[in-house]
């Protein structure tokens, strides 16, 4: 804002001043690095600069070319040179960013169920070593790997300093390794890969003295993936005179649990949204 | 005539302060006895007297007066008897205090009385009310409570190996240029919503079920808005749910808008809120012997029995349980909080009351039980 109204500021002084001198800027400056401004005529003078958080104030000889030091010029953007002596004189430039030193990459999200489509997104920012955005076209290759064996490859253009995909989860549960690069920059996220929902839920049990116990038989996914341990499998025991129920997670791969029934049972079994099979068992002889 | 007033001032002192140094405790009886109820006196006439005063003397925690108010043929362990009232082992019990009673007789013969006491109770989770029916008999010219034999749950020595799973929480740090790298919160879906009106206002219930693979801290958020657009009211579900919820595991949800009726409501905006939370898959609890049965008074009430299949005591119980109609909508969520602790290996009792008006509708059901343990965070 402050920027804006001293630049204001200076195109006004310089409609009024007229022009007395002549003031050549460069064409393109890359940032970071030194630009000259040629100037005409002769005498003292007084050389401003502004730009993106940069505002400085010099003397000058007119005639001579103003060197301007890489480190004013760090900031991509608009730049004002504006010289005066009797009269006053401007130009604008604009500093590009300089090559890319620096790869952001965010992916989402760090945790995601196997087959879902368009589950896993990633974007990539480059940025140079002074923190600006590179704004022209950049190529960046995803890759996504599960384990040893690549999912996913795609190089994808920058628009506008940004480069992004979007793709499904893999089949395996597991860790999923996303990278993104660009020239010699490279930059590593993770994804963990989890089981979907159970798939396939059958249990077994027997009569024991106490009452009955009931097993999972080892809880998949839909795609083989054996469910995380500590995921609740409901198991609900309904005999002639009641009904009983326990929660129980799921541990080294199956959920098991005991319960009190002693009259013909019949038990079933839920994890989540997910039912399964019916199990009968008989009255207690 | 002029020393008459000092003199009855005299009498009436002394009169005062005798009762005092006699019975010091005495006045303060009153307290809990149902408002203008009743006057403490000793002497226990009548079986609502001998009631009166057991209950006065127990909720003085005067423990030595309140067992000679006992029948002599009923108890055999004052331990028992002070555990039975008091709690133990961490229990809800142990952190309440009896704030008032009141009873009423069932049937009295000349030797032979039926009490049925409503006992307050204040406790953490808020005031809790308690039924039960005592037996009262005549010894002698006074009478005395029988109070069925109390044991102290013992727990046999033994070794219970579990395979302890639980799921621990390390945060990122901010050192990222974007900021911390956290990993996402659980994926939590609220997979059935039901809005009543009940005698106390409208109540949105439902189910939530935790679809991630991580145990989750949810809450269920609930905003009623008018035919205009505006919010009229939030609420949150409160202790009408399991908070931490286990990957896969549902939990009923109950959120209450006293005083408010759903006719000024066009539209219920829910929301779900879900966080990582450190939890332990143990200890597991089973929910035995399920049914619904009409209890002494007439209501409809949910029974059942909850078993501790872990080795380690559960100090308190909290029974979510969501009822269904024939068309598996989710009609009414109730819960209660088992007033004892639950010990390793051991089952205790459970009561749910049905509202009169939804008990008809109830087709099937769905117990949860959270759980409360003082010794892990």
């Amino acid at each position: 804002m402050f920027r804006h109204l001293l630049i204001s500021a200076a195109i006004g002084l310089t409609a009024v001043a007229g022009m007395a001198q002549d003031l050549r800027v460069p064409a393109s400056v890359t940032a970071g690095e030194e630009a000259t401004i040629s100037t005409s005529g002769s005498g003292k003078a007084t050389f401003y600069l502004l730009g993106p958080g940069v505002s400085s104030k010099s003397d000058v000889s007119l005639g001579d070319e103003i060197r301007i030091q890489g480190q004013e010029l760090r900031n991509a953007g608009d730049y004002l040179a504006l010289v005066c002596s009797d009269s006053c004189h401007s130009g604008t430039f604009y500093v590009a960013a300089a090559k890319p030193a620096k790869l952001t990459f965010l992916v989402h999200p760090s945790r995601v169920p196997v087959g879902l489509s368009d589950a896993v997104s990633g974007v990539a920012f480059p940025f140079d070593q002074f923190n600006n955005l590179v704004l022209t076209p950049k190529t960046i290759s995803f890759q996504l790997l599960a384990g040893d064996k690549p999912l996913f490859s795609r190089p994808i253009a920058t628009q506008n300093g940004v480069a992004w995909f979007r793709t499904a989860s893999g089949k395996s549960a597991g860790l999923l390794q996303v990278n993104a690069s660009l020239d010699d920059l490279s930059a590593k996220r993770a994804v963990q890969q989890v089981a979907s929902d159970p798939c396939n839920l059958r249990i077994t049990g027997q009569r024991i003295p106490i009452g009955v116990i009931v097993q999972t038989e080892p809880v998949h996914d839909c795609a083989g993936n054996v469910v995380p341990d500590g995921t609740i499998v409901t198991f609900s025991a309904t005999e002639a005179n009641g009904k009983s129920t326990v929660d129980a997670p799921v541990k080294q791969g199956v959920a098991r649990a005991q319960i009190e029934a002693s009259g013909a049972t019949v038990v079933s079994v839920a994890s989540g949204v997910v039912m399964g099979n019916e199990l009968r068992i008989g009255a207690k002889p | 005539m002029k020393f008459t007033l000092p003199i009855i001032i005299v009498v009436v002192t002394a009169v005062l302060i005798g009762l005092a140094l006699l019975g010091p405790e005495q006045t303060r009886n009153v307290v809990g006895i149902e408002a203008g109820s009743a006057v403490y006196t000793r002497k226990s006439s009548t079986p609502e007297q001998a009631l009166r005063n057991l209950l006065a003397d127990v909720q003085r925690r005067n423990w030595d007066r309140a067992i000679a108010e006992v029948s002599k043929g009923s108890i055999t362990d004052k331990q028992a008897f002070i555990q039975d009232w008091t709690g133990s082992n961490g229990s809800l019990r142990s952190f309440s205090a009896l704030e008032g009673f009141e009873s009423r007789p069932l049937h009295i013969t000349n030797d032979d009385a039926q009490m049925r006491v409503r006992l307050h109770w204040t406790t953490p989770v808020g005031p809790i009310e308690d039924v039960r029916d005592f037996r009262l008999v005549r010894e002698g010219d006074v009478w005395k409570t029988v109070l069925p034999k109390t044991e102290i749950p013992n727990v046999p020595a033994r070794v219970i190996p579990v395979t302890f799973l639980r799921w621990d929480l390390v945060t990122g740090g901010a050192s990222d240029e974007w900021g911390s790298r956290n990993v996402d919160a659980p994926h939590v879906r609220i997979i059935s919503m039901n809005a009543v009106d009940s005698a106390e206002g409208a109540v949105v219930m439902g189910e939530v079920v935790n679809e991630d693979t991580v145990p989750a801290f949810v809450n269920v958020n609930a905003t009623l808005v008018d035919g205009a657009g505006s919010a009229i009211d939030d609420e949150t579900s409160f202790d009408k749910i399991d908070h931490v919820l286990l990957p896969k595991q549902v939990s009923p949800y109950r959120i209450d808008f006293p005083n408010f009726n759903l006719k000024s409501v066009k539209n219920v905006r829910m929301d779900v809120k879900a966080s990582l939370v450190p939890a332990s898959a143990d200890p597991v609890i089973g929910v035995m012997n399920q049914k619904i049965e009409s209890d002494p008074q007439g209501k409809s009430v949910l029974h059942g029995d909850l078993f501790n299949q872990s080795g380690q005591t559960v100090n308190i119980s909290h029974v979510i349980v969501s009822f269904y109609d024939n068309n598996a909508k989710v009609v009414w969520v109730a819960d209660g909080y088992e007033e004892n602790a639950l010990l390793p290996q051991a089952s205790a009792p459970f009561a749910v009351e049905i509202p009169k008006s939804i008990a008809p509708k109830v087709q099937n059901f769905h117990v949860v039980v959270d759980q409360y343990s003082l010794n892990k965070s």
